[in-house]
């Protein structure tokens, strides 16, 4: 769905669940994601519906994943680094994650 | 009868109002609840929903009876409020738990269950000292400053603010008014009825049931009443929603049936609920942590503070008048916790005319009077 700007930066590697997906220097995970076509990051924590990055500026908290073992992270907010390891989030939080 | 003529008008329209307003549809009454605006300060919507017995009654004993024979009601009034309005309030009682973060905490807390329980006429709640192995094999998540606590198996919890919502409904149903933005300013007895006076109409009823928590301190001397409070300000702060971790609600600390946890327990002298004091906040966040370290990482996303209803004891009011017959008062801390006595005790008392002197009599704010000796 959506298309990367020619002068987009280097590539920064990741990976989604454990599978490896291609970022670019200065996109943040929300940006990495929606790239990558992977739409819903998480379901919510009572009836399970499915949420995508919506926002993109950190109001809306549909984004929320796992980011290198910390729960609840706003995707939207945070940058890529070489070797980030991005889970998608399923109902609730696992408290002390 | 005229249209705004009823058997008992119910003055205050929060948990405790529209619990006794339930019970007395319930035998059969013709009921009217008179109710601030929405802007009015409810502790009803902002408390921390224990139902809660271990460390009740310390300086009267029958509040602890009272305390059990709610505890012990709740599970049967949950289910009746189900099957009236298909609405679940989330009733467990899976036994509370006190945490002690100190050896001095842990023997104050000794203490205080050894003085309750030694009081004269104190009902057994089986409330127990536990050393810190016998809390972790309950809470395992507990961290390494908890030494121990206390257990009582009556303690459990409900989801307050569906119960709040579940009572309305269920007073709905029963066809009892429901008049928000009425706020009673004055009442008197004319022609064996009482008149109450609001800026919208006037509402006559035989009875009148005084529930409007610290206001009844104003309105209860129009009645041959007196409610004596010293409103509190408590503070409570919540988290994002969590995997279940925490079985057993705790004092400070509770997980709801939907993951949030709630962390309260701050007393402050304050009667403004528009404001919060951040210190504490943070307090109450730096025990919940030390007690369960796995919160140090849990976003908070709401904190609020909401005025308690206090007497000036902190033991309910259960009042008949005597100078006009047919007026009652209905007033404590803990609403949730009494829900279930104000919808099937007090309610048909009130119905019937007549305190149970059996009962409630050490709750009669005559005690306020007693003179001090020694
Ligand atoms: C922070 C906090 C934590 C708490 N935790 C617990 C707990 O864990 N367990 C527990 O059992 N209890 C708890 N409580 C106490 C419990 O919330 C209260 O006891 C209960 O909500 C009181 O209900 P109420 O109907 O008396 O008062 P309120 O909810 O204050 O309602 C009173 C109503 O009367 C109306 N009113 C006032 N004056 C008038 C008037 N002149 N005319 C018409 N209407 C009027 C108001 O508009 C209001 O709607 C807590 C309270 C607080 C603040
Ligand atoms: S997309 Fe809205 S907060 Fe991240």
């Amino acid at each position: 769905m959506f298309r990367r700007l020619a002068d987009a930066g280097t590539a920064v590697g990741l990976t989604v669940d454990g599978r490896p997906i291609e970022a670019r220097a200065g996109d943040t995970v929300a940006a990495a994601l929606l790239a990558a076509g992977i739409g819903p990051c998480r379901t919510t924590p009572v009836s399970a519906a499915p949420r995508a990055p919506y926002c993109l500026m950190g109001v809306c908290f549909d984004c929320l994943v796992t980011i290198d073992g910390v729960g609840s992270r706003q995707a939207c907010l945070v940058p890529v680094h070489e070797g980030m390891k991005v889970e998608t989030q399923q109902g609730k939080r696992e408290a002390g994650r | 009868m005229a249209a705004d003529a009823f058997d008992v008008a119910v003055v205050g329209g929060g948990l405790v109002g529209v619990a006794t307003a339930w019970g007395l549809a319930r035998e059969g009454c013709r009921v009217v609840v008179l109710d601030e605006g929405d802007r009015a300060v409810r502790a009803s919507r902002g408390n921390f929903a224990l139902v809660w017995v271990q460390s009740k009654g310390l300086g009267l004993p029958a509040y602890t009876s009272w305390t059990l024979r709610s505890s012990n009601a709740w599970a049967g009034f949950a289910q009746t409020l189900k099957e009236e309005t298909g609405l679940d309030v989330c009733f467990q009682r899976p036994g509370g738990l006190h945490l002690a973060l100190s050896d001095h905490e842990l023997e104050a807390r000794a203490t205080t269950l050894k003085r309750l329980h030694n009081q004269a006429g104190a009902a057994d709640y089986k409330a127990e000292m536990l050393d810190r192995a016998q809390v972790a094999k309950m809470v395992p998540a507990i961290g390494p400053d908890v030494v121990g606590g206390s257990y009582c198996p009556f303690d459990g919890h409900v989801n307050s603010l569906r119960l709040f919502r579940t009572l309305h409904t269920a007073i709905h149903a029963r066809d009892v008014t429901y008049l928000p933005s009425h706020r009673v300013e004055s009442i008197f007895k004319e022609g064996g009825e009482f008149r109450l006076r609001t800026a919208v109409r006037e509402i006559r009823a035989a009875k009148v049931a005084l529930a409007a928590s610290n206001a009844n301190m104003r309105l209860a001397p129009m009645v041959g009443l007196e409610a004596p409070m010293r409103p509190e300000r408590g503070q409570i702060v919540v988290t994002e929603r969590l995997r279940p971790f925490l079985h057993h609600p705790v004092t400070t600390i509770r997980q709801t049936d939907e993951g949030t946890v709630m962390i309260g327990d701050s007393k402050e002298d304050s009667t403004d609920s528009s404001r919060l004091t951040i210190g504490v906040s943070a307090k109450e966040a730096e025990r919940a942590v030390r007690m369960f370290p796995l919160l140090a990482r849990a976003n908070v996303v709401r904190t609020w503070s909401a005025i308690r209803v206090m007497t000036q004891d902190g033991f309910p009011i259960y009042d008949q008048s005597e100078s006009h017959p047919g007026a009652f008062t209905v007033c404590c801390h803990s609403g949730v916790t009494l829900a279930a006595n104000h919808a099937l005790s007090i309610a048909p008392m009130i119905a019937r005319g007549a305190l149970d002197g059996s009962l409630v009599a050490p709750f009669s704010a005559r005690r306020f009077h007693v003179q001090k000796t020694g």
